[in-house]
């Protein structure tokens, strides 16, 4: 596979920090490919996992913070599970989301920032998920309220969603521990 | 009699866990939590909740913060701690994020003393965490689960599916071959059911992108129902809230994009379990099932066991 790379100086600044956040060390990747070769989504992406790990190594431009993989990765962790060095993949991909949120780059299909973001707002507001809340409110902030739409009565007539939050979560603990984080 | 006194007393003991349901078992994993139960109730194992149960963050946490991601999951462990008991999941990414929670705070000190200002307590990473499967296998025994199967399987291909976050990384959630996890099979098995040989046991539903990118969800839940079904199963066993409501909701929506309607049940594996210890159907919530499990029920309550009668 063909890459083109162009180097720029802030590259070392991104593998910096990816390796202060994830304590992954990429330079041990052999390029052997396993990960690429195993990962589900390789398929739909145009940057494949064993490219991303490449780029770093090479100090390329901040640019695959932006790759499509970063918000298509499933966190399966397919690629830790089979690298025979074991780099843990999914730990750097989680460093890239994280810089590319951080760099308010992260603007993709889907909006899977969103959905985290609004996914930690239920817990940290009720200690646990709160599926409906949450999916209303994903529903608005990406205007897609026609899709899956007809799933709803179903689920809704076998309860195979809560209508209502738990509120037997200890939500003074939960909040101490989201405002203590760094 | 003391001897045997104090043999019941260890065994009582061993049987009684921390149980921590997961958030989704408050909600579209219902029928999770109450198989579980049942069949828990059933054969003698003590399942107590941690008071106050939080989130483990699953992947929004570690998608978006370290701390989080470690902290959510060891909050919780701290509670089972303070219990005196092993924690038992059956949730594969609870299971998962307890599990790298305590792989990293026993692998990294550093990490330790940064989770101890979080959480306001040190944690040694020393609660250990089961899957309800490995409960059932490992400490139930084969033998005992045998002599209380009232009903069979005889005649039942399964696919059983583990999924991602049991299995991987195998480092971190030792749970069985990350490759080809056997455990759920040896059930099947057990039951009377054949247990069927396919390569799609490990592969990933896409359960995290369930809301976001239901597109990938469709792609990939596709390829395990179509693999099951080539493969001659009759139903998927599964042991994760996420597999179950993905690959048994998605089935619609694989007929309107690609046209292939499936119509494969999928069950948790406790349900069957649940079945052959004679629950009925609606104690282990398969009434909310979207693809209807009615052939399998139909054809375990037709098994019934003559020779423990």
């Amino acid at each position: 596979m063909a890459m083109v790379i162009g180097k720029v100086k802030s590259g070392a600044g991104l593998l910096n920090s990816v390796r202060e956040i994830s304590g992954v060390d990429v330079a041990e990747c052999l390029q052997c490919k396993k990960c690429t070769n195993g990962c589900p989504v390789v398929p739909m992406v145009k940057v494949p996992p064993s490219e991303v790990i490449r780029r770093l190594q090479f100090a390329t431009d901040d640019s695959i913070a932006q790759a499509d993989l970063v918000w298509m990765c499933l966190s399966c962790e397919l690629c830790f599970s089979r690298c025979p060095m074991n780099i843990d993949m999914a730990a750097v991909m989680d460093a890239l989301r994280i810089i590319s949120v951080r760099n308010h780059k992260a603007k993709q299909k889907g909006n899977v920032p969103l959905f985290n973001r609004l996914f930690l707002k239920t817990v940290s507001i009720f200690g646990r998920t709160y599926d409906l809340g949450m999916i209303a409110a994903y529903k608005i902030g990406t205007s897609s309220f026609l899709q899956d739409m007809g799933k709803f009565p179903t689920m809704l007539q076998k309860r195979k969603i809560a209508l209502f939050p738990s509120f037997k979560a200890d939500k003074k603990y939960i909040r101490r521990i989201f405002r203590r984080r760094k | 009699l003391k001897g045997v006194c104090r043999i019941v007393v260890e065994n009582e003991k061993n049987m009684k866990y921390a149980y921590y349901p997961g958030c989704s078992a408050e909600s579209t994993a219902r029928d999770q939590y109450v198989s579980v139960r049942e069949v828990a109730r059933v054969l003698g194992i003590d399942l107590i909740e941690p008071k106050g149960w939080t989130c483990c963050g699953a992947t929004p946490a570690h998608n978006t913060d370290r701390d989080l991601s470690i902290g959510l999951p060891a909050a919780n462990l701290l509670i089972a701690k303070s219990m005196g008991l092993d924690m038992v999941v059956f949730c594969a990414a609870c299971y998962n994020r307890m599990k790298m929670a305590n792989y990293e705070i026993r692998s990294n000190p550093d990490r330790r003393k940064e989770l101890a200002v979080l959480l306001g307590e040190d944690y040694d990473g020393s609660v250990e965490v089961h899957h309800f499967v490995e409960v059932l296998v490992k400490n139930v025994g084969m033998k005992k689960l045998q002599e209380a199967f009232t009903h069979s399987l005889d005649g039942l291909k399964v696919a059983s599916y583990y999924g991602c976050l049991l299995v991987r990384p195998k480092l971190a959630t030792n749970f069985d071959d990350p490759e080809n996890p056997t455990i759920m099979d040896s059930l099947v098995t057990l039951m009377g059911g054949e247990s069927i040989d396919w390569p799609h046991k490990v592969e990933c539903c896409g359960g995290g992108f369930a809301l976001t990118r239901t597109d990938i969800v469709v792609e990939l839940s596709n390829s395990i129902l179509g693999m099951a079904k080539a493969a001659g199963a009759q139903c998927i066993a599964v042991a994760c809230p996420m597999c179950q409501v993905n690959l048994d909701l998605r089935q619609s929506d694989i007929k309107k994009v690609k046209n292939i309607n499936h119509n494969l049940p999928v069950v948790y594996i406790t349900q069957l379990i649940g079945l052959c210890l004679g629950l009925s159907p609606a104690q282990l919530g398969m009434h909310k099932c979207v693809v209807s499990p009615k052939p399998v029920i139909e054809l375990v309550r037709s098994n019934e066991r003559r020779d423990v009668l």
